[in-house]
């Protein structure tokens, strides 16, 4: 399993949790399954966020590796000037 | 993706030759927006809206059809309808439907055979209003009455129970604000704002499009990013996305706003409506500042608790923050990086994107990150003040580094602020004597900087020169760095590289030049592309030698065995190699397509001295200082001029700039004599110190500079002012008139 820290506005999509347990291999499969456990936060993932995995962040591949004791961030869809 | 470091002995990268494009561009042969021109192009005008808010009734452009040269109108109904989403606000911000949604909105379009006849006829067309309340405050658009400019535009993150206009809801924080706060021996609550201010780019957008009955066409335009272009002004047309190509033409700023469409779905609608014909637009300065994005103006409160001996111990702020008639208000990054600078335990933000009747809010310069800078660098400042400690020892005794977590969660790897701070308070502009009316500002910043999809190809010439192409526009001398990049690649001169921006016909998916990408990402996927053409070059010589690849090495240019055991061969240059690649395999080339994930934030610290006259309330500014990490500067020149354009910029926002509406919710300074620019009679030299630690994502150590620059200087400028006279000034922009009228207030008492 792994953990995923949710932003404090997310809790009410999580049963009140600010960080929830996944699984998966890949960042696709970890939001995914995100999504199966509370589907709540579907139309989250769907307007776009941004995944720290042991502070590298991942803007978009959900191809990305994730280990099992990867520290886990999601984060707000980021864009610059 | 994290890519090897490289122990970097560099032969090229740090030099700074001239970059390609400057002689183009001195002799007036650069083309920029405007220049572009073909036979049998018409012209276009816009109709724009004169009220703030207002239902379209009727629009009948008859007698403007009926005028001699005139090939065709266009107005929303014109567009296809059932968007959804990004793509309706982009459709509608583009050519209104229903409703005028703010002073200048686009309502009907013109093509004619002169620029002057398309203008003669925009005049023409009747449109039929009728005024509806605006609000074109933040504050005001929040409360109970105010005018509910599009129900129902509030995504999933809004809580019931606020007004409409809130339309986007962040609330992000950790640990607890109870326990930090009590441990704090001062707690400070203030309230700031600012204004929007505009890109301020020299180039106004301009563009000329050609689309026939067929939906097939070209796009040629300035723009940070073309296929951003492609991809949007396709969806608000209906067209398949490759239907219409996208070249970019050279581009005189952007600083984000020119991330997103304006007039370009509207001349590739009215090239369709006349026939095929080419028609070509071009904004005047009244239109860009009326009708494309600045950024948002901000309302925040800031709460801060600090020990006696400088340490932060909790922090609290609320950002409200409007992005015109449409959500994307850059809330969700204020509300990330407003306390990045700190190590913070207990920490905690709320954001409000709140619609009003203003322009669509486009990308300028960090988007979201200065206001917040605003506030909680002028409350660090005033807590330090207040408890006698120095600002730089103290953000030194707070600043994020290597290892500490970042106020939005992940920890950071190896960053610039505690060197930026050490730099800056080292430099000889720190320990200079201020006279009377003189006062010092300090102020950091942060930006984390952006990968993005990436595509670029690298290809070899018959006499061993290269050939570059990216997808990224050069804003800020890009093709200079990616040449230098290339060549240390390859081990060659400078001048044996050419650097090409391609259409959107000639290289996968780019996302534009922003979130200080470029360098970064066109940057690494240029190298990799290089060790691609190495790769099979070495191949090319070991096919010669008849050994093995795997015992072929590229140094200086040149293809070698790799050791004794190889065999002994002279080595192969790349000119040699290139002269007969046509009868060894062919033409060389290497590719690199990906979403980089390597890059990392750049921190930056400025230091400002200011005199405030007194008589007046002008701010002079007498020196100004900008440390800032690079990871490692390709070009440091340019890594300075990002460095002093981020703060002349921010200099402009913290004094001057700012868009003054009136009770009728017009615009009321839409050109540049009203809307204050800083002219360079107006800035002092900006000294700037380049800081590196090398960013282990890039194989060369790039961070991306461009940002990071304009976050201090609002604060900056603010606490220079708080050290001058005893006055914190708490609303941007900082003029002369407020100036004096707090320095009145302050001497009445």
């Amino acid at each position: 399993m792994v953990e995923i820290n949710l932003w404090s506005g997310l809790r009410r999509f999580a049963d009140g949790k600010d960080k929830v347990e996944v699984s998966g291999k890949t960042v696709g499969e970890i939001l995914d399954d995100l999504v199966a456990r509370y589907p709540g936060m579907a139309p989250v993932i769907k307007a776009g966020v941004s995944i720290s995995v042991d502070g590298e962040i991942i803007p978009t591949g959900r191809r990305e590796p994730v280990k099992e004791d990867s520290e886990v961030f999601l984060l707000q869809r980021l864009k610059g000037g | 993706m994290a890519l090897d470091n490289k122990n970097n002995e560099f032969k090229v990268i740090g030099s700074t030759p001239n970059r390609p494009d400057g002689l183009d561009k001195v002799t007036g042969r650069a083309r920029f927006g405007a220049d572009i021109s073909v036979p049998g192009m018409l012209h276009g005008a816009v109709v724009r809206s004169p009220h703030a808010h207002a239902k379209i009734v009727k629009i009948d452009a008859s007698k403007a059809l009926a005028m001699k040269g005139v090939k065709a109108v266009i107005t929303r109904a014109d567009f296809p309808e059932g968007l959804e989403g990004e793509d309706w606000n982009l459709q509608e911000n583009a050519m209104a439907g229903e409703k005028a949604l703010y002073d200048g909105h686009a309502v009907a379009a013109v093509a004619a055979t002169s620029p002057l006849a398309a203008r003669d006829a925009a005049k023409l067309i009747e449109v039929e209003y009728e005024v509806l309340l605006h609000v074109t405050d933040v504050d005001e658009a929040m409360k109970d009455g105010a005018p509910a400019i599009r129900e129902g535009a509030a995504d999933y993150s809004v809580p019931e129970g606020l007004h409409p206009n809130v339309v986007r809801f962040f609330d992000t924080g950790m640990g607890d604000l109870d326990k930090g706060f009590a441990e704090a021996d001062l707690v400070v609550e203030r309230s700031y704002t600012t204004e929007a201010a505009h890109q301020g780019y020299i180039e106004p957008h301009a563009c000329l499009g050609q689309m026939g009955a067929d939906g097939r066409g070209e796009l040629w335009c300035c723009t940070q990013g073309h296929w951003f272009i492609r991809r949007m002004s396709t969806a608000v047309l209906g067209v398949e996305t490759t239907n219409i190509r996208v070249t970019p033409s050279e581009i005189g700023g952007g600083f984000g706003g020119k991330t997103t469409i304006t007039i370009e779905p509207l001349s590739l609608a009215l090239s369709r409506k006349a026939g095929g014909a080419p028609v070509k637009m071009v904004m005047n300065r009244g239109e860009v500042l009326r009708a494309t994005g600045p950024t948002s103006s901000a309302s925040m409160d800031i709460k801060m608790g600090m020990t006696k001996d400088g340490k932060i111990t909790a922090a609290h702020g609320t950002f409200r923050m409007q992005g015109g008639a449409f959500p994307g208000a850059p809330v969700d990054v204020t509300t990330m990086l407003a306390f990045a600078n700190y190590t913070i335990e207990n920490v905690h933000h709320i954001g409000y994107d709140v619609i009003t009747n203003r322009p669509k809010q486009a990308a300028y310069r960090a988007p979201g990150a200065p206001m917040a800078a605003f506030a909680v660098e002028s409350t660090v400042d005033e807590m330090c003040r207040t408890l006698g400690l120095d600002p730089i020892e103290t953000r030194l005794k707070n600043a994020s580094r290597d290892g500490t977590r970042s106020t939005f969660g992940p920890k950071f790897g190896p960053v610039g602020l505690v060197e930026s701070l050490e730099a800056a308070r080292d430099h000889a502009n720190y320990k200079m004597p201020l006279g009377p009316n003189q006062g010092r500002g300090v102020a950091s910043g942060y930006w984390m900087n952006w990968g993005g999809e990436t595509s670029a190809s690298v290809a070899m010439s018959e006499d061993g020169t290269v050939t570059v192409s990216v997808g990224t526009p050069d804003i800020g001398g890009s093709r200079a760095s990616m040449a230098l990049m290339a060549a240390e690649a390859f081990g060659i001169a400078y001048e044996n590289v050419r650097v090409n921006i391609s259409d959107t016909g000639a290289l996968g998916v780019n996302e534009p030049t922003h979130g200080s990408r470029a360098t970064y990402a066109s940057g690494l996927a240029t190298i990799k592309a290089a060790e691609e053409c190495i790769t099979k070059m070495c191949k090319r010589a070991a096919d010669k030698w008849g050994i093995d690849a795997d015992a072929v090495i590229w140094e200086d240019g040149s293809a070698k065995p790799s050791g004794p055991n190889a065999g002994e061969f002279d080595p192969l240059s790349i000119g040699e190699i290139c002269a007969e690649m046509g009868e060894t395999g062919g033409p060389i080339s290497g590719h690199y397509e990906g979403s980089p994930t390597g890059f990392s934030g750049s921190f930056g610290t400025h230091v400002v001295d200011v005199e405030i006259d007194p008589e007046t309330g002008h701010t002079t500014v007498l020196r100004y200082l900008v440390v800032q990490d690079a990871g490692k500067a390709i070009h440091p020149a340019y890594v300075e001029g990002q460095f002093q354009g981020g703060a002349a910029q921010g200099i402009g926002w913290a004094l001057n700039e700012e868009y003054i509406y009136g009770e009728d919710g017009r615009l009321q300074n839409p050109v540049f004599l009203d809307y204050r620019i800083p002219v360079a009679s107006d800035l002092p030299m900006i000294d700037t110190v380049i800081v590196e630690v090398p960013n282990p994502g890039h194989p060369y150590g790039v961070r991306g500079v461009g940002e990071t620059g304009i976050t201090p200087p609002l604060p900056a400028l603010a606490n220079a002012i708080a050290d001058a006279t005893g006055l914190r000034m708490r609303g941007l922009p900082m003029t002369p008139p407020k100036i004096l009228a707090a320095l009145k207030a302050q001497k009445n008492g």
